[in-house]
């Protein structure tokens, strides 16, 4: 029984996130590969290889998965399954995209965002937005498994001797969607998935430019910047900074909600943080019923009192 | 051009779910039922479609209870055509439900469909991609745009860094992030004409799908729970409660 787990990187590093779902991989006990697809991306393979707990990496080095393409990338993935029994990928935007395919198309199902390994075919994952934790016992032969990052710790031991990384030559031929252009946020401040500080507006921030003041704190605390799906809709901040449900599900040391109320859907984003920092002018928003902290007032006071003080 | 588009019966998303006492499932027992906030958002964009000319019938389709005509007749009243429903007793596992699509677009042939990116309620984000790998359609999921082109439709995709606009190859499969569109009330006149629309009503096994299982449910609970912490009154004492006792900064 072997595992194959699919890293997650930018072609320099591996993701943290990555680094979570080893830790769920060496907890279903098997033999553990890592395949790396992408382009150059030598270095990152060879870190692979140095993770405790990995035997083999194997390096699928091509054009066709620069971009990481859901078609190519799952016909390269059902291509290496034969000898695996668990195919794992911590859960983001790309693995969302790509492992319900390989699932299909192996003809077995998938268990998404599983929070906790109790055996190797058994598994916790969150659903309703995390009101219910349920506990799923995979019945088919081979395993579909996406891990949600934020429940593992990061395992970060390494082995003095690089395991073998082997070359993959399948070129997988999918002349069905090709990339057009990418609107990355470019962004000096911690990683939002990652970062063990995070500071976040909502609705309540009330614009794009007093963002500012959050990310002046942010920047006080070095934190990355987040917020809520009504900051996002309304057109404040991008996108990737969206923390809930169907955003990104972080558990940072400390989490500062700043105008958010607290949508279910926001809370099952971040109620996992240690700390949590409510401030909000309505001393009823349902964010205060999770805050270990909550300060009712006004975040046009309470943000640069707080940032000069600090 | 057909579009077919995905609806799925789910808990209102207003409403905070309970487990039953016995931890067999969620208590779904006199709950608001409405029809998963991003299948709204595939409905809206295929209405959009019809208007602008790109679309020349909207099929909705369901696989799920009887109930779920309900929000099937919800989605004509919205702008859809027609509506199929493939009854089944009980939830229906994301590969059986793409199994029962991919045999309604082998027999429709819509050069579009579009589905919500995830259910609130089982929260598994597949569907979409197991119904582009069984149909051999190419997929852009989490789209917050979508023109179609000629042969072809631009997706611009939310990913994790930010925004990514890939070509697809029509006929595909599109799923529905937040920002594509805000879909639209339904309007009386709208609601009433949609009781004469067409919903066809059909067994899992009238298309040739026998449903597997894939997953075993053991066990629901609640989540742990996180009482509520303190007030404090000011900043400086917020920032020394951080500083001395959380000791997070």
């Amino acid at each position: 029984m072997t595992t194959l787990l699919i890293a997650e990187h930018n072609s320099s590093v591996l993701s943290s996130s990555t680094l979570s779902a080893l830790t769920a991989a060496q907890a279903i006990g098997n033999e553990i590969h890592v395949l790396v697809a992408g382009k150059n991306i030598e270095s990152v393979a060879n870190a692979a290889a140095r993770l405790s707990g990995v035997t083999k990496v194997l390096c699928a080095n091509a054009d066709a998965y620069e971009y990481v393409l859901a078609e190519p990338m799952g016909d390269l993935v059902v291509h290496l399954a034969a000898s695996y029994s668990h195919i794992v990928a911590p859960s983001n935007s790309e693995s969302k995209d790509f492992m319900p395919r390989v699932a299909a198309l192996l003809d077995v199902g998938q268990v998404s965002d599983i929070c906790a390994v109790l055996s190797a075919d058994q598994f916790k994952r969150p659903i309703y937005a995390g009101n219910a934790i349920a506990t799923v016992t995979v019945l088919d032969d081979k395993k579909v498994i996406t891990v949600r990052a934020s429940s593992f710790d990061k395992s970060t031991q390494q082995n003095d001797q690089a395991c073998v990384v082997e070359a993959v030559d399948f070129i997988a031929d999918s002349n069905l969607s090709s990339w057009q252009s990418d609107d990355i946020t470019e962004s000096a401040r911690p990683d939002l998935a990652s970062a063990s500080r995070i500071v976040s507006g909502g609705r309540g921030v009330g614009s794009g430019d007093n963002f500012a003041l959050v990310e002046a704190l942010a920047d006080k605390l070095g934190a990355a910047v987040g917020a809520s799906r009504a900051a996002v809709d309304a057109g404040f901040v991008s996108n990737d900074l969206q923390v809930g449900q169907t955003g990104k599900i972080v558990a940072p040391d400390l989490y500062m909600a700043f105008g958010i109320s607290g949508a279910i859907q926001h809370l099952a984003g971040m109620k996992d943080s240690k700390v949590i920092v409510a401030v909000n002018k309505d001393e009823d928003a349902p964010i205060f019923q999770v805050a270990d902290y909550g300060l009712v007032g006004d975040l046009f006071d309470v943000l640069p009192e707080m940032t000069s003080k600090l | 051009m057909k579009i077919l588009v995905g609806v799925k019966r789910v808990i209102d998303y207003n409403v905070k779910v309970r487990v039953k006492a016995d931890q067999s499932n969620v208590d779904l027992t006199n709950v608001k039922m409405a029809m998963n906030p991003f299948c709204e958002i595939a409905v809206e964009e295929a209405v959009r479609l019809k208007e602008a000319g790109v679309a020349s019938e909207v099929i909705v389709m369901s696989v799920g209870t009887t109930q779920s005509q309900e929000q099937l007749r919800n989605a004509m009243a919205l702008g859809a055509d027609r509506a199929i429903l493939v009854e089944t007793e009980s939830d229906v596992e994301p590969l059986n439900v793409a199994k029962a699509f991919a045999a309604v677009v082998e027999k429709e042939q819509p050069g579009l469909v579009i589905l919500g990116k995830q259910s609130i309620d089982s929260d598994n984000n597949q569907m979409g991609q197991m119904l582009a790998a069984l149909t051999k359609r190419p997929q852009g999921t989490f789209a917050s745009k979508l023109l179609i082109d000629g042969g072809k439709a631009l997706v611009t995709r939310e990913i994790d860094g930010g925004l990514r606009t890939i070509a697809l190859t029509l006929p595909a499969i599109v799923t529905t992030d937040l920002r594509l569109n805000e879909p639209r009330y339904a309007k009386l006149p709208d609601i009433m004409k949609a009781k004469r629309k067409l919903l066809e009503t059909l067994p899992l096994a009238d298309l040739g799908v026998t449903s597997k299982a894939h997953c075993r449910i053991d066990k629901v609970e609640a989540p742990a729970t996180r009482s509520a912490g303190i007030k404090v009154a000011s900043v400086d004492e917020l920032i020394s409660k951080l500083k001395d006792e959380a000791k997070v900064i």
